[in-house]
């Protein structure tokens, strides 16, 4: 080991840097910043900021790609984090435009809304249950802890697995708004985030209950996944039935902005407004604004 | 070492033996079980076209080829800053306070604290601190910041243990020969505890390449091959969130996405241990 | 290990260049934890004024949007979901580590330890993705509902079983060659020698494993909030689904305002308030068990 030392001490030193700090320095080109670029022209050039919900960025992501393709100076850039921070980063001018996946609450009319598309939330059963529909009274009933068997239900003896939204999901607002129930009267047995973490607890429990958006459960029930579709009342539960405004439970998708919006950020609401992107929103499973 | 030794016939030898191979079949029957799942899924979806294009249609379609470049940039960036701060801190930990000091002990049980802390909890600080305080907005300089105080702790203490396991011989030889601490840290000690180091890097970039709630908030959400440190860019396991629990009919892309992620993982920490190896032998013969 | 500033040897200028160095990195690092707090408690300090903190231990339930806000069914479903994940990994990762070391052929533990390694970078949300098409059915068959404090203990141990795994492999390689030549000459069979010799030798890497795999099952978010089923309940056993303080703040941040915001900001205070209390306890421990 003094060896070592010696042959250590008398070595040249060569300090090979392990350090991959090189990354920082190669990417050097700082773009100017937003605000410079974001000057009123009749030529739409600039970039803008749009954040919010989740649930609508995947089709607000391809809307912005699309419109950058027209418009080769711009660009979109699309933040996710839930329908809150939307509203927050509109308000405090972090965002040019908000994302929102729910009606706007009475506190909120300082912002300006422009609805997009429409989302209906339908009730979910396994494939293989035979209950084939449920009043009303009987959802009530299931979701308040009252009926707990699906014999009660018109189905087999087995107890019931009520799946829920978590407080604060828009999904959850339309369902007890709907059912006229409040947060505290339901008693789940399994609470869930996102639709496909709906779609994938009930495909996984023969004996599920839950809710979520149409247009995920439809193309989930059509591509393989073992859920059915239950129709609220008499009318079926599909995106069509959404279309035609006669399914009783939906939302719309807003973007929102702080002032009335100009420039670019009017001209990419006119777009999303427009008829030009009815083919992306059905792409997305979504439901386009009526003609 | 201890292979060479003929396992005692006792009871208790036996028992032991049991239990050591079953606790490592049982691992390795769930690894497997997860990685065949991801294999089964993902593995008729990638191809060359797949790993170099820009994903279409939310990702249901086209590839992942900025995603993995923004991927990449924002480990760089994570590594780069975690790396010299944690060694230096790992290194005055283990060398320059005594076990019972003050300052060691609370920095040692801050960085406990720091390994705790959820990882959206992580998001939304990285988001206030570094995208609105520092100014940097969304960008993969933000995550890549955000992912390094993440790994920190893994990183110094790991270090720390492999500093601490350096026989105090060495110390007190190269003591006795007058060399400086420096001259010493950088020949003797540092090399030794290379092993300690290497795990810290390997979990460190296993933690952080797996990240997903701290990147929302912070390196963002677009899929645009970016252009600066200063751009927003989605790292992958962003994208494997986003398409399998918001893009319906983003299953198949995001099981592939996973096995690209796996692949990358096992190639950085191939490249990691074969880049410390090569260096570990030219400063230093034996140990 | 020796202490620095009155060290006579300490004379050379870089050695105080770099003991400066040193420090600058060191107080980065920990203040990191303190700008942490700081922020938590500023995005916490309305609920704090208008709700008050007896109300988030006695409230009759979680429901912010009818101003409930009871956060104790959720701190049980933490401690209960880490307890648990912790007492079956400690065991496996450690021996998975021996394993390695000194039962594998050197090939076979090379290729397990490579195995691990993987297993540390896989995406949380992977883990929970396959917990939810796989691990949560399987346990529904047996014992409806299927999302339960079970999955989520078997995804934590799984998610924390490398870092205890690696950290202990680390620290028996690096034990003295001496000790189990030693050992071998005093004719110690395998098992003996690593109970009585390797596991005490390498205490303080293994414990440091453990401290830093508890920290992440603490702190997991995305993967225990598909497998646990999120309903806010102390569970009665490992059947009940709970809800982690993690999971709330996942599930609930996304669309909260006002002070349901400001609550979730105080669980997250609840939550490093919990891991400063273990890290302060495993200090103790570790003072008097295993630096002693």
């Amino acid at each position: 080991m003094y060896m070592n030392i010696c042959r250590v001490l008398c070595r040249p030193k060569k300090y090979a840097l392990l350090v991959a700090l090189v990354m920082i320095t190669v990417f050097t080109d700082v773009p100017a910043s937003a605000e410079d670029q974001r000057t009123a022209s009749n030529q739409l050039n600039g970039k803008l900021v749009v954040t919010g919900s989740s649930t609508v960025a995947p089709l607000i992501a391809e809307m912005g790609k699309q419109f950058e393709s027209l418009h080769s100076n711009v660009r979109i850039d699309v933040q996710t984090g839930g329908s809150s921070r939307g509203i927050a980063d509109a308000r405090q001018g972090l965002a040019d435009i908000g994302m929102v996946s729910r009606a706007m609450k009475d506190d909120e009319r300082d912002l300006q809304a422009f609805p997009v598309a429409h989302d209906g939330v339908c009730i979910i059963l396994h494939r293989e249950n035979p209950v084939q529909a449920l009043a009303d009274e009987q959802i009530v009933a299931i979701y308040t802890g009252k009926v707990t068997n699906w014999k009660t239900a018109g189905g087999t003896d087995a107890p019931i697995t009520v799946v829920n939204k978590a407080d604060g999901r828009s999904t959850l607002e339309v369902f007890l708004q709907y059912f006229k129930l409040r947060a505290s009267d339901v008693k789940a047995h399994v609470v869930i985030g996102d639709n496909e973490q709906g779609v994938k607890t009930v495909a996984g429990n023969r004996t599920a209950i839950g809710y979520v958006s149409i247009g995920t459960a439809e193309y989930d029930a059509t591509h393989g996944a073992p859920i059915k579709l239950l129709p609220i009342g008499e009318v079926p539960a599909s995106s069509e039935s959404v279309r035609k405004g006669v399914f009783p439970l939906s939302r719309p998708l807003h973007l929102v902005t702080k002032t009335s919006p100009s420039g670019l950020a009017k001209s990419f609401i006119e777009y999303a407004q427009s008829k030009a992107v009815h083919d992306l929103i059905r792409q997305q499973y979504f439901v386009p604004l009526a003609d | 070492m201890l292979n060479t030794l003929e396992p005692h016939p006792g009871g208790w030898e036996r028992l032991a033996t049991t239990f050591v191979w079953s606790a490592a079949a049982l691992v390795t029957a769930t690894f497997c079980w997860l990685l065949g799942d991801i294999i089964w899924h993902g593995l008729s979806h990638i191809s060359w076209a797949f790993l170099t294009t820009p994903p279409r249609n939310a990702g249901r379609e086209g590839g992942i080829g900025p995603i993995l470049v923004s991927t990449l940039l924002i480990l760089g960036v994570c590594l780069g800053v975690a790396v010299p701060l944690g060694v230096g801190t790992a290194v005055l930990l283990a060398e320059f306070t005594t076990d019972t000091s003050l300052f060691g002990r609370l920095t040692r049980r801050s960085l406990d604290v720091l390994s705790g802390v959820p990882s959206i909890v992580f998001g939304l600080f990285g988001n206030a601190f570094f995208c609105k305080t520092l100014g940097l907005g969304f960008s993969i300089l933000s995550g890549g910041l955000t992912l390094a105080c993440m790994v920190l702790p893994i990183l110094i203490r790991s270090t720390e243990e492999g500093f601490r396991t350096v026989p105090t011989g060495y110390r007190l030889s190269a003591a006795a020969l007058g060399l400086s601490r420096t001259t010493t840290l950088l020949y003797l000690l540092l090399p030794a505890a290379v092993p300690g180091l290497l795990v810290g890097l390997v979990l460190g970039v296993g933690r952080a390449i797996a990240e997903t709630a701290a990147l929302i908030f912070t390196s963002g959400y677009v899929d645009r091959m970016p252009q600066s440190l200063l751009d927003s860019g989605r790292a992958l396991s962003v994208h494997i969130f986003d398409l399998s629990m918001n893009v319906s009919g983003g299953d198949s892309h995001a099981y592939a996405s996973a096995l690209v992620l796996i692949f990358a993982l096992l190639a950085i920490n191939g490249a990691t241990s074969w880049l410390t190896k090569h260096w570990l032998s030219r400063r230093i013969v034996t140990v | 290990m020796t202490s620095s500033d009155n060290n006579i040897l300490s004379r050379w200028p870089t050695d105080r260049l770099l003991l400066w160095l040193l420090r600058g990195t060191a107080a980065i690092a920990g203040s990191i934890v303190l700008l942490i707090v700081l922020f938590l408690v500023l995005d916490a300090l309305p609920a704090l004024q208008h709700i008050g903190i007896a109300r988030f231990f006695t409230d009759p339930s979680w429901h912010p949007a009818e101003h409930f806000y009871n956060l104790t069914p959720m701190l049980w479903g933490t401690l209960f979901a880490t307890i648990g994940a912790v007492l079956v990994a400690t065991p496996l990762g450690i021996l998975s580590a021996v394993f390695c070391q000194y039962y594998a052929p050197p090939a076979l533990g090379r290729l397990y330890r490579k195995l691990i390694e993987l297993l540390a970078g896989i995406p949380s949300v992977v883990y929970g993705f396959w917990g939810l098409v796989v691990l949560v059915p399987l346990i529904g068959a047996i014992h409806p509902p299927g999302p339960s404090l079970l999955a989520g203990i078997v995804i934590l141990t799984i998610m924390i079983l490398p870092t205890i795994a690696l950290m202990a492999d680390a620290s028996l390689a690096s034990i003295p060659p001496q000790y189990l030549r030693g050992a071998a000459a005093l004719g110690l069979p395998r098992w003996a020698t690593i109970r009585g010799v390797v596991f005490p030798a390498a205490k303080s890497g293994l414990f440091t494993g453990v401290i830093l795999g508890t920290g992440r099952a603490i702190g997991e978010t995305m993967a225990i909030l598909m497998v646990c089923g999120n309903v806010v309940q102390a569970p009665q056993g490992l059947f009940d689904p709970v809800r982690t303080l993690t999971a709330n703040i996942a599930l609930e941040m996304a669309y909260a305002l006002g002070n349901h915001r400001a609550a979730l900001f105080v669980s997250g205070l609840f939550l490093m308030g919990m891991i400063a209390a273990l890290v302060g306890a495993a200090d103790r421990i570790s003072r008097e068990k295993i630096y002693a």
